[in-house]
């Protein structure tokens, strides 16, 4: 089986842990396109050690997997990177171009494109095959929804945050093609990983968390911003962010949820001090019971919850973790539900 | 002597972003005067190029693609202490999406003359696509690196930079004349000052056009933009809203009990 110059393709990432959710999602996604435009899906696969994770790419739904196993890429390094890639686009000439919006895709992802002399949408939440099938790329921006569309460049391309779209249930009995590529050697580098550092993770994943609790810019100032967090803390909830609240220098830029940040999918979620900025909101989209305290009364978070509390955060967050900290103290446990 | 040029974009406050939305008849944003300030992360990114100017002595161009108001922000930049100011203006920019927007700066820091480092926010509050650093490095044939927030060695030609990652940074060094673009976690701008602002009103700044930058106008603005907008919807509600109404106590009380019934407490 070879790909035909229609096929919708994936650049699939190896980070520490093996293959990340956001390629199978993506591989996912790529599969339901391919599948209504009546064409293959390709997946690219950098690293080194790949034989599992390749298989995984094919389960998920990868007919072709271009495969270039190094040690020279690991860890990743962008000229390298690009140069494969762009040589294997410029070969396999996709429609479409999907990339993760993880640290290394944001970066590859215009350097390819520009390559490539070709369109790229960021962080997209929507993709729709369109009039003629055209790749419809949606972004949620100016409160509302925005449809881009890349009629005469290819590949088609968009980049999407980890948990936009579902993971699939991988299928162990499909069959697909791999082709080893070789590394080309004597290339410039000009840039130079030299390593990649994980610091410890503390607190509780977003991603996972049953309950949610966001910050915005009501919070104040740091002060407000603790008091939030010791709510989150409480309820033994993952504690997000929106980008006012990074901006203000409060939390760090990867505890913000929503279009360019994390994509959450809690039972409850509650938003305090934050206006309701589609950006923001598009993050939590999945969540079954959604709260916002606000002290501004028109805040347009009010029309996308299903609780709303008019009360300035300073004053109602102390008063309720007061009163959940007596909850707990009365009746003699700790009640966390997972 | 560093030659340093420092992209920067003039964005509508975004205090006043709670003003600019679609309209849901017109489905077009309406036509407001919001004032223009800086990009955020590129004032961090010319404070970068001022801190490379008190280290190692630099001569800092401002580079700016907008209306002419866009202009005073190039202004603000000079005041701050960059040297030169260039202003991008011309009709046939308008609707440039980052693919254009990056080809028109690479061609002006180009025509502009030598370049060791490009300074850009790693995104812009408005437009919030992350191509243009990367786009115009494409186009001069240079090194990038993205989401800076750190820059641990800038001596010599040679630097070593921490840049964001996953639950952690890269390690990266990288070979002058290379594009950074930088994250907030950088630095901290400095603040106007009057003696800046003096200095600044005898400082150069040009307006280019197209015909300046001797690029053919099928490769700026819209019709340089490989991506279109086709389509602006106002997003309806999605949920309907009872509001926790009464005292303080009360609304506690009734929030707790909606946490309960959720089985959170």
């Amino acid at each position: 089986m070879s790909t035909d110059n229609t096929a919708v393709f994936v650049i699939a990432e190896q980070m520490v842990g093996g293959i990340q959710p956001i390629s199978l999602q993506l591989l996912g996604k790529a599969r339901l396109l391919a599948d209504e435009l009546g064409t293959t899906v390709g997946a690219v696969l950098l690293g080194q050690n790949l034989t599992n994770d390749v298989h995984k790419l094919i389960a998920a739904g990868a007919d072709l997997v271009l495969q270039a196993d190094s040690e020279s890429l690991v860890p990743y390094q962008s000229e390298l990177y690009t140069e494969i890639i762009v040589k294997l686009m410029v070969e396999h000439r996709p429609e479409i171009l999907l990339i993760g919006s993880t640290f290394i895709g944001r970066e590859l992802a215009p350097l390819i494109a520009a390559r490539l002399e070709t369109g790229l949408t960021a962080h997209c939440i929507e993709l729709v095959i369109g009039g003629e099938g055209a790749l419809e790329q949606r972004i949620p921006a100016y409160g509302g929804m925005i449809t881009i569309v890349c009629p005469e460049k290819r590949p088609q391309m968009a980049t999407v945050a980890n948990g936009v779209f579902p993971t699939p249930v991988l299928n162990p009995a499909r069959l697909g093609e791999v082709i080893s590529i070789q590394v080309p050697k004597n290339l410039p580098q000009r840039v130079q990983t030299l390593e990649i550092i994980r610091e410890k993770l503390e607190g509780i994943s977003l991603e996972t968390a049953s309950v949610v609790v966001a910050g915005g810019a009501g919070a104040g100032d740091q002060e407000g911003w603790d008091q939030i967090e010791e709510l989150a803390g409480i309820l033994n909830a993952g504690f997000g962010s929106t980008r006012p609240a990074v901006d203000a220098g409060w939390t760090e830029l990867e505890t913000m949820i929503g279009q360019s940040g994390r994509m959450v999918n809690p039972d409850v979620y509650i938003g305090v001090g934050l206006s309701g900025e589609l950006q923001h909101m598009v993050g939590i989209l999945g969540a079954k019971i959604m709260i916002a305290i606000n002290k501004d009364a028109k805040a347009s978070v009010f029309e996308k919850v299903d609780y709303g509390v008019v009360e300035d955060c300073r004053v109602f967050v102390p008063a309720l973790v007061e009163r959940l900290k007596n909850k707990e103290s009365t009746t003699g446990k700790v009640t966390h539900v997972i | 002597m560093v030659n340093i040029v420092v992209c920067v974009k003039a964005v509508p406050d975004p205090s006043f972003s709670d003003k600019l939305k679609i309209d849901p008849v017109t489905k077009s944003l309406p036509r407001l005067d919001i004032p223009l300030v800086i990009n955020p992360l590129d004032s961090r990114a010319l404070e970068a190029a001022l801190q490379i100017k008190n280290k190692y002595g630099a001569h800092i161009t401002i580079l700016s693609m907008g209306p002419p108001p866009a202009g005073n922000i190039v202004r603000e930049c000079l005041a701050l202490g960059a040297d030169k100011g260039i202003l991008l203006t011309d009709p046939a920019f308008a609707g440039a999406d980052a693919f254009a927007t990056a080809y028109t700066l690479a061609k002006a820091i180009e025509k502009n003359g030598a370049v060791d480092v490009v300074f850009c926010g790693m995104a812009s509050s408005d437009g919030a696509t992350e191509w243009v650093g990367p786009e115009i490095a494409t186009f001069l044939n240079m090194p990038v690196i993205t989401m800076v927030r750190e820059i641990v060695d800038d001596q010599g030609d040679e630097w070593i930079v921490k840049a964001d990652y996953e639950h952690g940074y890269r390690m990266v060094k990288l070979k002058l004349p290379a594009v950074i673009t930088v994250t907030r976690d950088l630095n901290h701008p400095k603040p106007l000052s009057f003696s800046g602002i003096i200095k600044a009103r005898s400082k150069e700044i040009s307006e280019w056009d197209h015909e300046k930058l001797e690029i053919p106008v099928e490769r700026v603005g819209l019709k340089g933009s490989p991506t279109k907008v086709t389509e602006m919807t106002r997003l309806e509600n999605r949920r309907n809203v009872k509001m926790i109404e009464g005292s303080l106590q009360e609304k506690v009380e009734r929030l707790v009990q909606i946490l309960s019934n959720a089985g959170v407490v």
